[in-house]
This record gives C-alpha cells, sequence and structure tokens, in this order.
C-alpha cells in the first residue's frame, strides 16, 4: 500500500480523540494517566459536553491535565479538588463537573474534602488515579502504597509498624450515603480500558441526572516512580496491586435511587 | 428610606449585605466571633430568593477552596471567619490572588496567637496586610469601625476585587462583629445574568459555551520562569494602581491638631471619645482612621503629622500598624503605640492618659528613651 492509500479515511482504525490537544505529552512511557486522559476526552466528545464539562485538575503529575483534554479547568491546590468541584457544580447547576486526581492528592493531603463532598452527595464525577505513590515529587510512599512496596520514603518496603495500613479509600467513600457508583478500574488491557470507559460515562451520566457523586479509582502504573519498565510495572500491578485493590463496581445504587431525605421530627 | 434602617450586629449587616448585593455564594465554617453570618444566611434562605448559594463547610480549608472553585467561574463568592479560621485559609488565599480571582474574606479578628480569646482584637494587621501567605501578593484591605461600614465594605469589597481582579478582605475586629447599629441595608440588586457574568469575566471556567473554542483555564501555576516573573510583574503592576487610586482614610481635627492619633476599626471610633475630652482639657488632638489598610494611606499621615509634636498609634495588638505609620513619617515625630492584647479594649481614659505619659506631659526636650 502506498502512503496516500494507508490515509484514506475508510482505512482509519485509530486517531487520537478530538479533544486531546496535539501538546506535547510530559507523561513518562507507560503512565495510566495518559489511558485516562483519552478516555475522558472521548467521554466529553462522545456525550456531547464539552460546552458543559469543568474539569478540576489535581496537584501531582496530571496537574497538566488542563494542557491536553481540551475543555475547561480549574488547577486546585493540593487536595482541594473536591472543595472546589462543590461549589463549581452548586453555583453551575447545568455544568458538568468532575475532578481528575491522584492517589496522595486525594487520599492523603485532600482526604477531609473528598470525604465531605462524598458524603454531601455533590452531583459531580471523581477520578483517582491510584498508581500507590507520589509520582510527581520523586516516588515517595503515599496512603495508597501497599505493604512492602519500597519507595522513596519507605526504601525497605512499607511496614505496618512504622506507616500503617493501605487506605482503600473506594471501600471508604462507598459507606457514605451521598456516594451513587463507586468503581475500581485499570487501564492495562484493551477489555480493562473498555470497562473503565463504560465507568466514566455511567460516572458522567449520574452527574448529568443528578444522582449524588460517582468515585471511579482506576488503579495504575507508574513506571517511572516503581522503577519498572512499562511492561513489568503492568505485570508488578497485577500481581501486587490488584489482590489488595480487588477490580470491579464496589457500590452502584445510580438505578432506583431511593429518596434520601430524612425527615426530623420535632 | 426609613423602613431600611435597621438594627442589627455588625455579623448580621455583611450577610444581609451580601444577599443585597446580589453575591453569588458564601461558604463558611463556624468560629466565634463571627459565626452570626452564616446563621444569619441560613435563616435568610437566600436560595430561594435570589438564588445565592450558602454552604457550611467541613472546615476553613474547604471554605476558601469553595470560594476559589466559584470565582474561578466568574460568581462573586465570599467566606468569613476569624482569626485561626483566616490563618487556615492562607494558602487558598495566596492561590486566589496567582489566579487573579476576585473575591470577598471577612475576618472578623478575635485575640490570638493560637486558640487565643474569643474576645475581640486587632493582631492579623500583619497577615491580612503583608501578605499571610506565602508568594509576593497584596490582599486590598478594608477596615470597617461601624455596623453601617461593615454593609457598605461587602459591596466595595466586592466592587474592587472585580476592578482589579484580586481578592479583598474586610477586616474587622470582634467589636464591629458582635455590636448592634443602626444600619442602612442597601437595596437589593439582582445577581448578574449567565450572560453578564461570561461578558464580565470572559476568562472564567464556565464550561466553553456561547461558541467560545478556546478554552478557558484558571491556574496559579507557571513552570517556565521566564513567564511566571511577567505574571508577578503583572501583579505588581495591579498592586501600584490599587495604590494609586484606592487609599481610602477619614481624618478628623487634623487641621489644628498638635498631636495626632492613627487608628482604625473599632478603637478609632473610642480614641474620638478620647480626641474630644482632650479638646474640652484644650488639647488638640486630631485622628486619621484609614480605611484601606493596604493599600494604607502614607500620604494623608504624612500630610497630618506636618504640624504635630507626636503620633500615638492606638490598636487592639502588641503594635502592628505602628511600623507603617513610622514608615509614612520617617524619624520626623515621635511615633508611640498603646494598646491592650488578650482580647481587652482600651477605654477612652486609657488612651488619653497614653497620650500624656507619652507626649503632653513630656518636656519637648525629653531624652527619647
Ligand atoms: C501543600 C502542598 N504540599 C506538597 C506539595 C508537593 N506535592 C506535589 S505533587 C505531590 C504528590 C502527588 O501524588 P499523587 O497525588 O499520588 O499524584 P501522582 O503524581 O502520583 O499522579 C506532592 C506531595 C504541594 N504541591 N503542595
Ligand atoms: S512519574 Fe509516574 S505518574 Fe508521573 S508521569 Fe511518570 S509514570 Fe506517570
Ligand atoms: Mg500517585
Amino acid at each position: 500500500m502506498t502512503r496516500e492509500e494507508i490515509i484514506r479515511p475508510e482505512n482509519k482504525v485509530y486517531s487520537r480523540p478530538r479533544l486531546i490537544d496535539d501538546n506535547y505529552m510530559h507523561y513518562c512511557p507507560g503512565c495510566s494517566h495518559g489511558v485516562v486522559h483519552k478516555l475522558v476526552a472521548e467521554v466529553i466528545d462522545e456525550m456531547g459536553l464539552e460546552d458543559k464539562a469543568i474539569g478540576i485538575a489535581p496537584v501531582g503529575c496530571s496537574v497538566f491535565a488542563y494542557n491536553y483534554i481540551d475543555c475547561d479547568w480549574i488547577e486546585a491546590a493540593h487536595g482541594r479538588a473536591p472543595a472546589l468541584a462543590t461549589a463549581a457544580s452548586r453555583l453551575n447547576p447545568d455544568k458538568v463537573v468532575f475532578t481528575y486526581q491522584g492517589d496522595g492528592d486525594l487520599a492523603a493531603i485532600g482526604s477531609a474534602e473528598t470525604i465531605h463532598a462524598c458524603t454531601r452527595g455533590e452531583n459531580i464525577v471523581m477520578i483517582m488515579i491510584n498508581n500507590g505513590i507520589y509520582g510527581m515529587t520523586g516516588g515517595q510512599m503515599s496512603p495508597c502504597t501497599i505493604l512492602g512496596a519500597k519507595t522513596a520514603t519507605s526504601p525497605y518496603g512499607r511496614r505496618t509498624d512504622l506507616n500503617g495500613f493501605p487506605l482503600k479509600v473506594s471501600n471508604v467513600v462507598a459507606l457514605l450515603d451521598g456516594t451513587c457508583y463507586v468503581t475500581r478500574q485499570a487501564v492495562h488491557t484493551v477489555q480493562a480500558v473498555r470497562k473503565a470507559k463504560n465507568a466514566i460515562k455511567k460516572a458522567f451520566q449520574n452527574a448529568i441526572e443528578k444522582k449524588g457523586t460517582s468515585f471511579i479509582e482506576i488503579v495504575g502504573t507508574c513506571s517511572s516512580g516503581w522503577k519498572l519498565t512499562p511492561e513489568k510495572s503492568n505485570k508488578w500491578m497485577e500481581e501486587n496491586m490488584f489482590p489488595q485493590y480487588p477490580l470491579g463496581d464496589i457500590k452502584d445504587t445510580s438505578k432506583g435511587l431511593e429518596e434520601k431525605t430524612v425527615e426530623v421530627k420535632k | 428610606m426609613k423602613d431600611n434602617v435597621k438594627l442589627m450586629k455588625g455579623n448580621e449587616a455583611i450577610a444581609m449585605a451580601a444577599i443585597r448585593y446580589g453575591c453569588d455564594g458564601y461558604f463558611g465554617y463556624p468560629i466565634t466571633p463571627q459565626s452570626e453570618v452564616l446563621e444569619t444566611l441560613e435563616a435568610q434562605m437566600p436560595w430561594e430568593t435570589t438564588g445565592m448559594v450558602v454552604l457550611q463547610a467541613e472546615s476553613e480549608v474547604a471554605s476558601i477552596n469553595m470560594v476559589y472553585g466559584g470565582a474561578a467561574t466568574g460568581k462573586a463568592v465570599m467566606t468569613s471567619s476569624s482569626s485561626p479560621g483566616v490563618s487556615l485559609m492562607q494558602e487558598g488565599i495566596s492561590y486566589l490572588a496567582a489566579s487573579e480571582l476576585p473575591a470577598l474574606i471577612v475576618n472578623v479578628m478575635r485575640g490570638g496567637p493560637g486558640l487565643g480569646t474569643i474576645h475581640p482584637s486587632q493582631s492579623d494587621y500583619f497577615q491580612a496586610t503583608k501578605g499571610g501567605g506565602h508568594g509576593d501578593y497584596r490582599l486590598i484591605v478594608l477596615a470597617p469601625s461601624t455596623v453601617q461600614e461593615m454593609a457598605d465594605f461587602v459591596s466595595l469589597g466586592f466592587d474592587l476585587s472585580f476592578k482589579y481582579r484580586t481578592p479583598s478582605m474586610i477586616l474587622a475586629d470582634g467589636v464591629v462583629g458582635q455590636m448592634m447599629e443602626k444600619v442602612v441595608l442597601p437595596e437589593q440588586r439582582p445577581r448578574r445574568t449567565e450572560e453578564e457574568i461570561r461578558r464580565q469575566c470572559p476568562w472564567a471556567a464556565t464550561g466553553k459555551d456561547n461558541g467560545r473554542t478556546k478554552r478557558n483555564v484558571v491556574t496559579s501555576l507557571e513552570l517556565d520562569s521566564a513567564v511566571m516573573e511577567k505574571n508577578n510583574e503583572r501583579f505588581q503592576r495591579t498592586y501600584k494602581e490599587i495604590e494609586k487610586n484606592e487609599v481610602r482614610y477619614e481624618a478628623k481635627y487634623t487641621e489644628d491638631a498638635e498631636y495626632l492619633i492613627v487608628a482604625f476599626g473599632s478603637i478609632a471610633r473610642i480614641c474620638m471619645k478620647a480626641i474630644e475630652d482632650a479638646r474640652k482639657e484644650g488639647v488638640k488632638v486630631g485622628i486619621i482612621r484609614p480605611i484601606t489598610l493596604w493599600p494604607f494611606p502614607y500620604d494623608a499621615i504624612r500630610e497630618a503629622a506636618a504640624n504635630v509634636k507626636g503620633i500615638l498609634c492606638v490598636e487592639i495588638n502588641a503594635g502592628q500598624m505602628i511600623e507603617d505609620v513610622r514608615l509614612a513619617v520617617s524619624d520626623s515625630v515621635p511615633v508611640r503605640h498603646f494598646g491592650r492584647m488578650g482580647g481587652i479594649v482600651p477605654n477612652p481614659n486609657e488612651i488619653l492618659d497614653a497620650l500624656r505619659r507619652d507626649f503632653i506631659d513630656k518636656p519637648a526636650n525629653a531624652k527619647e528613651d
């Protein structure tokens, strides 16, 4: 086939999503952030939300999400994305507000904002990339680092006597009445990517229908932080992260949501 | 007109004025002595009338970041707190300044440091006027001395904040927050329409609607040092403009004054009583009351000090504004501080005594201590 034949529209099998800019991406090879960005961009486009979506970027490697996904963005202070999203969503009820955060941002410094946005049932989408590490600052331990994992601040492996246990934040927010959909996904295989995309779509639909908070954890890789090749990272994740963070829906009350208001008798 | 005259606390006046300004959202966390702001708003239920959002946040950290999120969408949003809570907000305030967002923050000061006391104080002057958070930034700081000014400075604070795209603060003390006075509330203004917001704030992250093709990003991050320096230079130009245009103060009895008092907020009114008592005794004392603590009325104080023998800075703290007063007059006039701490508000006699001790009873050629 000649080049001309190859680039004919009918031969196209894949292209960059319309809402992903062709800015140079700063993510390391094998990083999950890039794949999840693609899914978010596709969902916003496919659901016709380009003029409605307001993203809240975190402090972490995905701080520059606003350079890649072509929708309006507000960049939050470390951990505070759910607070920003709360106000942006309440003040702009016809818009769809989502946060995109790392596990350190959401589960450590921002744990209070996370719990309270979820328990208030803010009509927002929260997406957390759980790579079990502080990628951006050079691979330190995060609350979600699994036991035994070596990081810059747990150089001999995370120990319970020193560092306590990994925080399973999805299981925590699933207990809160304000969340309508809590799921844990991954993006390491084609099948996983498809499932993750459906989950993101469902979450955005819940936000449009004002069903409460949808929380999507994506167990992802940080090849640089883990000091593994992209290929080995995926294997390490499957063998070590998935047993601790099993994939699948944790909660789904988005169908047939019961009336949540409780009358208090005086 | 008469119907509009109400008797209320300063904190209540802030809440009522916010609704009437057409404020879009309030986010706050209870703390004495300012909880009446949130309480009044919840009781008024403005979401049913003007559509204003009111939310009790989980902390002051959350409140200020809610303000950040709301302001970034072009809305007129505010929070209020008292000293310990405002300390928690400093990171968020720095982000607001760096992202050039309009917002109103109210601090009804109580005595510190630490958990301190719930009683009135002015000990957050440094924090408010010298940039309490990190980085090179300034806040427009308004200091009300009456319940009327509590109401009036809500609209002034918002208007200045939108004009210059920088956060402003009402720095009140616990006295003005808690005392009841007559107040004329402003007329109810409608909240801006979505269309008006997009016209006024074309930078806001409102979703790419109305045919806008380029995305709006509100951020304080810039890793390219050359660009970040340019950003800082832009902030500094804005601050210069504000210093040029927005200095506000009140001057009384300064024409013939032999001694000058400089005081802000509630204590300025107590100083007025001391000044009247002094004048009855034939001692001519005048007063400058800074209304904007930043920008500070350096020139006004320098001019008023030209013919005085001494300046007494009266503050409900250990001496903070005195540093700016000294900057204003260099070493041309002796400047002394009088204040009480721990939540104690000086009375007129104490102020007059301080004037006598430091200046009036002191021979002009006495050695400086
Ligand atoms: C208040 C504050 N504390 C600390 C930091 C430094 N910091 C930047 S990113 C980060 C951790 C990010 O980790 P995570 O959220 O897991 O994101 P990742 O990079 O792994 O995607 C930290 C601690 C900061 N920017 N602000
Ligand atoms: S450091 Fe980790 S999280 Fe950050 S871009 Fe690289 S692989 Fe991704
Ligand atoms: Mg991480």
